[in-house]
C-alpha cells in the first residue's frame, strides 16, 4: 500500500515528560529523569480504517490520542497528516484546518460536556469556532444533521435540552455529535463508552461504525478491551509502557496473538463460556514498571514467563510475524 | 423463601425486600420484592445496569443504605434470624463481623493520611476487642493472606498502586471473619490483568475461609468467571436466577439473552453486537406491567399490563410472561 493511502502516519513518535526534581537534586546536579510516555511509536491509519489502540493505564494511549490531535506536543518523531508534516505547528489558528478534520471523542461526558450550554450550543460550538457556517439556518441543519447521525432523533426535541435532562447514553451521543458536525475524517476515540452500561455501549458502537461505512472516516479507538477492540477493528495496536508490541488484523491479534503481552492480555479477559486458550502461559505477575524507569532492554522482560538473556540487554525490534502482523519480542525471531 | 429446598437454613435469606429512596418529598422505589437465598460459601453474581438496584440490594443486606432510604417491606434473614437492617445501632454487632464490603474506589475509601497496617487493625481493636499489639499482628496475618508482604504495611495508600489497594481493602473486609463479603464492583477501576489478579485472589480466599459471596457488576463476563450463579436485575426486580452454566448456555429471560449478545466475545465469533434497543428506565416514571416492555423485542399485550411473577423454570428462577406462557402450555399439553 502506498503512503497516501494513510489519513495518518506517526514516525517514532515520542512524548516524554521531564521530571521536575528538587531543589536538592539541582544543586547537587542529579540529572532529572523524564517520564517516557510514549516512547517511539509508529502507526499509519488509513482512509476509513478502524484502528484500535489496547493497553492498561499507564501504557501511554490516551498520550498517543492527544498527539494526534495536538493537545500534547511531541518530544520527537513526526506527526504526519496526509503526508503533510505537522509535527510542529502550533497555534489555534494555525491549526483551525486540522482541527476541522480531526476531531477527538473523550471518555467522560460527564466532564466533557459544560453543565450550562444546551445540546445545540454544544454542538454548534465547533462549527461556529472553525467558521464552517454562514447563517442561522445552515447551523440548524448541520446541528440537526450531526445530533440525527450520533442517533439522537428527532433531532429538534434535543435543541433545548441540557446535559443534566439526558441518560449517560444521550451524553455520550451528544459528545459524538459534537466532533461530527465539522465532519472530520479522523476521530480519536479515548474510551468512548467505558463508562457506559452495557446494554448502551452496543449502540454506541454501532454509530461510530455507522460514520465509517457512510463517510469513509476513520477512527482510532482507544481501550483497554481487547474484545471489545476485535468487535470494532480492523486492526488492534497493542500498546506497552509506551511502545506498540503488536500490531495486526483483529483477528490476528485475537485469536493469533504472537507477542506474551498480548498473549496475557488476552488470557486475562473474562470471557463467557471460559477462556479456552487460559493456561498455555502462567498468569503475569506483578504489575506495569513506571514510565519513568523503564526497564532495560525489551521493556516487558520483568514480567515476562518467556524472557531470556537477549531479552534483558537488548531491546528487540518489530519483527514480522505474518502478513501485516508485528511483534516486538525475540522469541517472535524463531 | 418457598424455594428451600436445603435441609439445612441458608446463610443469608433476603424475602420481599423493597426500599425507596425519598426525594424532595417523591419517593421512587429502588428494589422491589427481591428474595433469594445464599448458601454458605456460595458466589452469587448481582448483575444489572446503573439504576437495576443491584448496590441497593446490596447495601440494605450490609444496613448501609443511605439517610433517605427507606425499607418498605420485606426482611432479610441472617441464619434464620431477622436482621434490623433499618435500625443502624442494632446492626452494628452484625456488620464487618458477619456481613462486609468491599467498595469500588479503593482510593477514596482508604484514609489517606494512615499507613494501611494501622487501617486494617482498626476494625480488630473495634470489633474483636483486641489489643494494639494483637491487632497490628493480626493485621500483618491479614496482608499476608492478601497477598501483599506484611514489610508493606507501613505505606501510606497512596504509595500503592491500584491493585494493591484493593487488596487491603479485601484485608479490611477480612478483619473480622466475616462469613459474607460483598465486592460492589470490586474490580470495575482495575486494568484486565490486575482484575484478573484480585479475581483469582477472591476465589481461593472464598474456598479457603468458606465465603459466601455477592459479586455486584454490570460485567456478566466477570461473573462467569467468579461466581456459580448469577441474578440479573432489572429496574428494581430480579428477572432472571440460575447457575452460571444455565444462565450464559440458555438465557430464558429476553433482557438476560440481549446482554449476552451485547457483550463482545470473540469465542462466539460473532463480531457484530446487537445493540439493546432503547435507553434504561427511569425509576420515577417507571414503565407498567414487565419494566423491560417497551425495550423487550418479544413484548406481548400480556406485558405492559401485568407484571409477571418471578416463577421457577428449570434450574432457575425467571419473571416473564414468555415462560409462564409456555409452562402453561406444557401443563395444558400433559393434561
Amino acid at each position: 500500500m502506498p503512503d497516501t493511502a494513510d489519513i495518518l502516519r506517526l514516525e517514532s513518535m515520542q512524548v516524554h515528560f521531564p521530571i521536575q526534581g528538587g531543589l536538592f537534586d539541582r544543586v547537587l546536579g542529579r540529572p532529572a529523569g523524564a517520564v517516557r510516555a510514549v516512547d517511539g511509536i509508529d502507526l499509519n491509519i488509513g482512509r476509513g480504517e478502524i484502528v484500535a489502540l489496547v493497553g492498561e493505564s499507564g501504557s501511554g494511549k490516551t498520550t498517543v490520542g492527544r498527539v494526534i490531535t495536538k493537545l500534547a506536543q511531541p518530544t520527537g518523531g513526526r506527526l504526519l497528516f496526509e503526508g503533510e508534516d505537522m509535527t510542529s505547528v502550533r497555534g489555534s489558528s494555525a491549526l483551525r484546518p486540522y482541527r476541522h478534520r480531526v476531531q477527538m471523542i473523550f471518555q467522560d461526558a460527564y466532564q466533557a460536556l459544560n453543565p450550562r450550554h444546551t445540546v445545540f450550543d454544544v454542538v454548534a460550538e465547533p462549527l461556529r469556532s472553525l467558521r464552517l457556517v454562514d447563517n442561522a439556518s445552515q447551523l440548524a441543519d448541520r446541528v440537526s444533521e450531526a445530533l440525527a447521525a450520533a442517533g439522537l432523533n428527532p433531532p429538534g426535541d434535543f435543541f433545548a435540552r441540557f446535559p443534566h435532562e439526558l441518560s449517560g447514553g444521550q451524553r455520550q451521543r451528544v459528545v459524538i455529535a459534537g466532533a461530527l458536525a465539522v465532519r472530520p475524517e479522523l476521530i480519536v476515540a479515548d474510551e468512548p463508552v467505558s463508562m457506559l452500561d452495557v446494554s448502551i455501549r452496543a449502540q454506541i458502537l454501532q454509530v461510530l461504525v455507522d460514520l465509517r461505512d457512510k463517510h469513509n472516516m476513520a477512527l482510532l479507538f482507544i481501550t483497554h478491551d481487547l474484545p471489545l477492540a476485535w468487535s470494532i477493528a480492523d486492526r488492534i495496536a497493542v500498546l506497552y509502557l509506551g511502545k506498540l508490541v503488536e500490531i495486526g488484523s483483529a483477528d490476528e491479534i485475537t485469536f493469533n496473538p504472537r507477542h506474551p503481552y498480548t498473549v496475557a492480555l488476552r488470557n486475562a479477559t473474562p470471557q463467557i463460556g471460559g477462556n479456552a486458550d487460559r493456561g498455555k502461559l502462567p498468569a503475569l505477575q506483578g504489575e506495569v514498571p513506571s514510565a519513568a524507569r523503564v526497564p532495560r532492554g525489551c521493556r516487558f522482560h520483568p514480567r515476562c514467563p518467556l524472557a531470556f538473556d537477549r531479552c534483558r540487554e537488548e531491546e528487540p525490534p518489530a519483527i514480522e510475524v505474518g502478513p501485516q502482523h508485528l511483534s516486538a519480542c525475540w522469541r517472535s525471531e524463531c | 423463601m418457598t424455594n428451600s429446598s436445603q435441609d439445612n437454613v441458608p446463610l443469608l435469606e433476603v424475602d420481599r425486600l423493597s426500599v425507596d429512596y425519598g426525594l424532595k418529598g417523591v419517593s421512587s422505589r429502588a428494589i422491589d420484592r427481591v428474595s433469594f437465598a445464599l448458601r454458605a460459601g456460595e458466589a452469587v453474581g448481582l448483575v444489572g445496569e446503573s439504576g437495576s438496584g443491584k448496590t441497593t440490594t446490596a447495601m440494605a443486606i450490609a444496613s448501609l443504605l443511605s439517610p433517605n432510604a427507606r425499607v418498605n417491606e420485606g426482611e432479610v434473614r441472617y441464619r434464620g434470624k431477622r436482621l434490623p437492617i433499618d435500625d443502624d445501632a442494632a446492626m452494628r454487632p452484625h456488620r464487618w463481623s458477619e456481613t462486609s464490603v468491599v467498595f469500588q474506589g479503593a482510593m477514596n475509601a482508604l484514609n489517606p493520611v494512615h499507613r494501611i497496617l494501622k487501617q486494617i487493625a482498626e476494625p480488630c481493636m473495634l470489633k474483636l476487642g483486641m489489643s494494639r499489639g494483637e491487632a497490628t499482628a493480626r493485621a500483618r496475618e491479614l496482608l499476608e493472606l492478601v497477598g501483599i508482604p506484611a514489610d508493606r504495611g507501613s505505606a501510606y495508600p497512596h504509595e500503592l498502586s491500584g491493585g494493591m489497594r484493593q487488596r487491603v481493602m479485601i484485608a479490611m473486609a477480612l478483619a473480622c471473619r466475616p462469613s459474607i463479603v460483598i465486592g460492589d464492583e470490586p474490580t470495575t477501576a482495575l486494568d484486565v490483568i490486575t482484575q484478573a489478579q484480585i479475581l483469582k485472589l477472591l476465589g481461593e480466599l472464598r474456598s479457603r475461609l468458606n465465603l459466601a459471596l455477592i459479586l455486584i457488576t454490570h460485567d456478566l463476563s466477570v461473573v462467569a468467571e467468579a461466581c456459580d450463579r448469577v441474578m440479573i436485575m432489572y429496574a428494581g426486580r430480579i428477572v432472571e436466577d440460575g447457575t452460571v452454566a444455565d444462565i450464559f448456555a440458555q438465557p430464558k429471560h429476553p433482557y438476560t439473552r440481549l446482554l449476552i449478545d451485547s457483550i463482545p466475545n470473540p469465542a462466539s465469533g460473532k463480531r457484530i453486537i446487537r445493540p439493546i434497543p432503547g435507553d434504561p428506565p427511569n425509576l420515577m416514571n417507571r414503565p407498567s406491567g414487565c419494566a423491560f416492555h417497551p425495550r423487550c423485542p418479544s413484548a406481548m399485550a400480556v406485558c405492559v399490563t401485568e407484571v409477571p411473577s418471578f416463577d421457577e423454570c428449570g434450574q432457575g428462577r425467571v419473571a416473564c410472561h414468555l415462560h409462564r406462557s409456555s409452562q402453561e402450555d406444557k401443563v395444558a399439553v400433559h393434561a
